[in-house]
């Protein structure tokens, strides 16, 4: 490629003034290996478009904040303990998980292994070639993958987790149909059966997430015990 | 009108002040809209030139965009609520009542950064979700993958220190139910919470830590990451759109 007609050196002296040498022979240039299409200046097509995603933002906000107040319940007491006492949203997954596992698990191990997952996925070259979960041994995979399927079902029925197993059973159904629709050329189901085993497990993963929050935040009432979120429970 | 407007416009782009300024003056060519780029301190982190499929909606929903436009909604908002604030137990909770009763727009304020507050934590998760289905996390991507990971953890905490500063029931008994939680933790479980708490329960010192940690500690750290991930978005080339990708659109 052009790398091998452009030659360069640094001085390794670091207390000499270091000067770099570099010889460009004829009909080479700088640009960057790689056909990266038409380009545009940021200044101001992007720039642009970043103004009018602030204005919109900014507009949809103060109208829902004219109308919406922020709850403001009695001054803090510990000695009032609310039944049910709920953490921000964004935690009434891992509320909802204590509700199934001990406090080490749901509080600790799963949250700390949930974060090790999501740091190291750039990192598998599983998930960087990306290639479909049926193209090699299918009929191998689908055995794997039902058997820890129905392992990990039996496994939270144990627990009573039914929360986190609708969820799991309705992704591990698709991915089972997907085996089935493995030979269709075209169409949405041929897309499904196309992904990768990243995919399916990122999917599954927000499958649960979701849900679990869901039921948290508006399935839940005193001592945890299912709602309606329709029907006012009075404490 | 609009023409006398442009041009009056433009003289004063032309003239020493704005060019002392700016360092530029109209960015009326190639050379001088990059100037407008890399030669201004706030926007040098982004490229002179981003690729024209970049742009197309569906690349990045601007999630991100969007999440980095609701930190600074925060921080102002933040800054501005800062004035009416005591982080001391009962005067926080009073000074509550009287962002909603005494100061003008003050329920306001805080309906803003509190709208805000649930909505980044929103959006910074679809924000990533959407980058992993979209295989940005590729290479030269993986690091930055990494640092949005910690950016969504810091979403997280600094939402939750926010949430215990009305000082009401429902931000007592949250960070209460998910503080009792670090107990769990073995071995230094117990400690870590004192150490959060500056006590064994939620109370004033606790009340005092969250403050720091949410407008000073947390809010810098996210700072200096937003700038590690920006600058990376540009230094690994961009946005992730495969070649044959919105051809024909």
């Amino acid at each position: 490629m052009a790398n091998s007609k452009i030659e360069t050196g640094f001085s390794s002296d670091a207390k000499e003034n270091p000067r770099r040498v570099v010889f460009l022979t004829k009909k080479t240039s700088a640009k960057v290996l790689g056909e990266r299409g038409p380009e545009l200046m940021t200044y101001p097509h992007l720039l642009l478009r970043e103004v009018i995603t602030f204005e919109i933002l900014m507009i949809v906000m103060v109208v829902i904040a004219l109308f919406w107040d922020a709850p403001l319940e009695q001054l803090a007491n510990p000695l009032l303990t609310p039944n049910p006492a709920k953490a921000p949203w964004y935690f009434l997954g891992l509320q909802e998980l204590l509700h199934f596992f001990p406090p080490f698990v749901a509080g600790i191990l799963i949250p700390t292994l949930v974060i090790i997952a999501l740091v190291v996925i750039p990192y598998f070259n599983v998930n960087i070639e990306g290639e479909p979960l049926w193209s090699r041994r299918p009929s191998q995979n689908l055995r794997t993958v039902v058997v820890s399927m129905v392992a990990l079902l039996v496994f939270l029925a144990f627990f009573n987790a039914w929360t986190i197993i609708v969820p799991t059973a309705i992704v591990a159904s698709l991915l089972v149909f997907s085996y089935a629709a493995r030979q269709q050329t075209s169409g949405w189901q041929a897309a499904l059966s196309a992904k990768p085993l990243s995919w399916w497990i990122m999917t599954w993963f927000i499958a649960v997430s979701i849900c679990l929050t869901a039921v948290g935040t508006f399935f839940r009432g005193p001592g945890w015990s299912w709602v309606w979120p329709w029907r006012t429970h009075g404490g | 009108m609009i023409t006398n407007f442009a041009s009056w416009l433009e003289t004063l782009r032309e003239t020493r002040v704005w060019k002392s300024i700016f360092r530029r003056g109209s960015a009326n060519s190639n050379r001088t809209r990059s100037l407008a780029v890399f030669g201004n301190l706030f926007l040098h982190w982004v490229p002179v030139k981003v690729r024209e499929k970049s742009l197309h909606v569906r690349v990045s929903y601007y999630l991100g965009s969007i999440s980095f436009l609701l930190f600074v909604i925060l921080f102002v908002t933040g800054i501005l609520l800062m004035f009416y604030y005591h982080p001391a137990a009962p005067n926080a909770y009073r000074d509550m009542k009287d962002l909603q009763f005494v100061v003008s727009n003050g329920i306001f304020l805080r309906n803003l950064h509190r709208l805000a507050a649930h909505l980044m934590v929103f959006m910074v998760f679809a924000h990533m979700f959407h980058v992993f289905y979209r295989g940005g996390y590729k290479p030269p991507h993986e690091f930055n993958w990494v640092v949005g990971v910690f950016l969504l953890l810091l979403t997280l905490f600094l939402s939750y220190t926010g949430y215990l500063l009305p000082w009401d029931q429902l931000a007592f008994w949250a960070v209460t139910v998910g503080t009792n939680i670090i107990s769990a933790m073995p071995v230094l479980g117990d400690k870590t919470r004192f150490l959060l708490l500056g006590g064994h329960i939620v109370g004033e010192n606790a009340l005092l830590r969250f403050y720091v940690l949410h407008v000073l500690i947390l809010p810098l750290v996210a700072l200096v990451l937003i700038g590690v991930h920006f600058w990376r978005v540009q230094k690994d080339g961009g946005l992730t759109v495969k070649p044959k990708e919105f051809d024909g659109k």
